[in-house]
């Protein structure tokens, strides 16, 4: 890594700053599931979004990947890409419906 | 002999092969639960009748893990940042605080596993179940591992440390993508299984 002692101090704040987001959006993923005017696809939804940004926080500052190598954008995004033919596949599924 | 390009980059990739190794391995592990989460998927979208989470589980405990597994996180960050700063004592502290919290979410899913099986909540009561169990059965096993290995840094890491420190840095770093990955499967779990 070689950086410098300042950089690594500029790095803790932001990782201070970061754990305290990232409380905060989970006390709100447990204050939308308390939301009973929420329909099912609403709440679905916005557990999801919730979890989205808390992931993203974790994965582009605890995991450096804010200032990470180009060969990593190309390998996360192949993975990505994978990963969404994955969950595309049971959702395909509900479409393959045998007409009488 | 020791293998090339494991403290300075390569050239071609830009990367040391231990960074270029972690990230790969991670991506099977995208691809590993990403099946998981598919077969999740599959599975309640083709149920007649799913039940919401509380029907088993108990949000409190996942809830209370949660914050245990982002706060391990930043003890991991701050162990690498400690090994960069070149202290080696405070390297210590921080890892053996994320090892420890490691342990506190497992003692926490114990206690959650010995609630189902006291309820006579088995896999095989119904699917919900099984792959309640299956996700966080094997996101358990990678808490576990991830434990081992910063167990080891923290309790034997001091001669490699002192032999080359930057090098002992990008170890500890790899095994905190690993540790942030275990981090990033459970925020996911935690709604999917617990609330929705």
């Amino acid at each position: 890594m070689g950086k410098s002692h300042t950089e690594i101090s500029r790095h803790i704040r932001v990782y201070l700053v970061v754990f305290g987001a990232l409380l905060v959006l989970t006390a709100a993923t447990v204050g939308a599931w308390k939301l009973e005017f929420l329909s099912a696809g609403a709440a679905i939804g916005l557990a999801l979004a919730i979890a989205i940004c808390k992931a993203s926080l974790v994965a582009l500052y605890f995991m450096h990947l804010s200032a990470e190598n180009k060969m990593i954008y190309w390998l996360l995004a192949l993975t990505f890409l994978f990963f969404l033919v994955l969950l595309l596949v049971p959702v395909m599924t509900a479409f393959d419906v045998v007409s009488n | 002999m020791l293998i090339p390009h494991i403290v300075k980059p390569r050239p071609d990739t830009g990367l040391n092969n231990g960074k270029l190794g972690i990230w790969l391995f991670l991506a099977s592990e995208v691809m590993l639960f990403g099946a998981l989460f598919a077969t999740y998927l599959m599975l309640r979208m083709g149920a007649s009748d799913w039940p919401v989470g509380t029907t088993y589980l108990n949000p409190v405990w996942a809830a209370i893990n949660t914050i245990v597994l982002i706060t391990s996180s930043v003890t991991m960050v701050m162990a690498w940042a400690m090994s960069a700063k070149r202290n080696f004592n405070m390297f210590r502290v921080y890892m053996l605080a994320t090892v420890a919290l490691g342990f506190v979410f497992m003692i926490i899913k114990y206690i959650e596993y010995s609630e189902k099986f006291h309820h006579d909540y088995y896999p095989s009561k119904h699917v919900f179940l099984a792959i309640y169990f299956t996700l966080t059965g094997l996101h358990g096993l990678h808490v576990l591992g991830g434990m081992v290995v910063n167990a080891y840094f923290a309790l034997f890491g001091k001669k490699h440390y002192d032999q080359d420190p930057e090098w002992f840095t990008n170890r500890v770093e790899h095994s905190g993508l690993f540790w942030h990955f275990v981090d990033l499967v459970w925020i996911f779990l935690f709604p999917i299984l617990y609330l929705l």
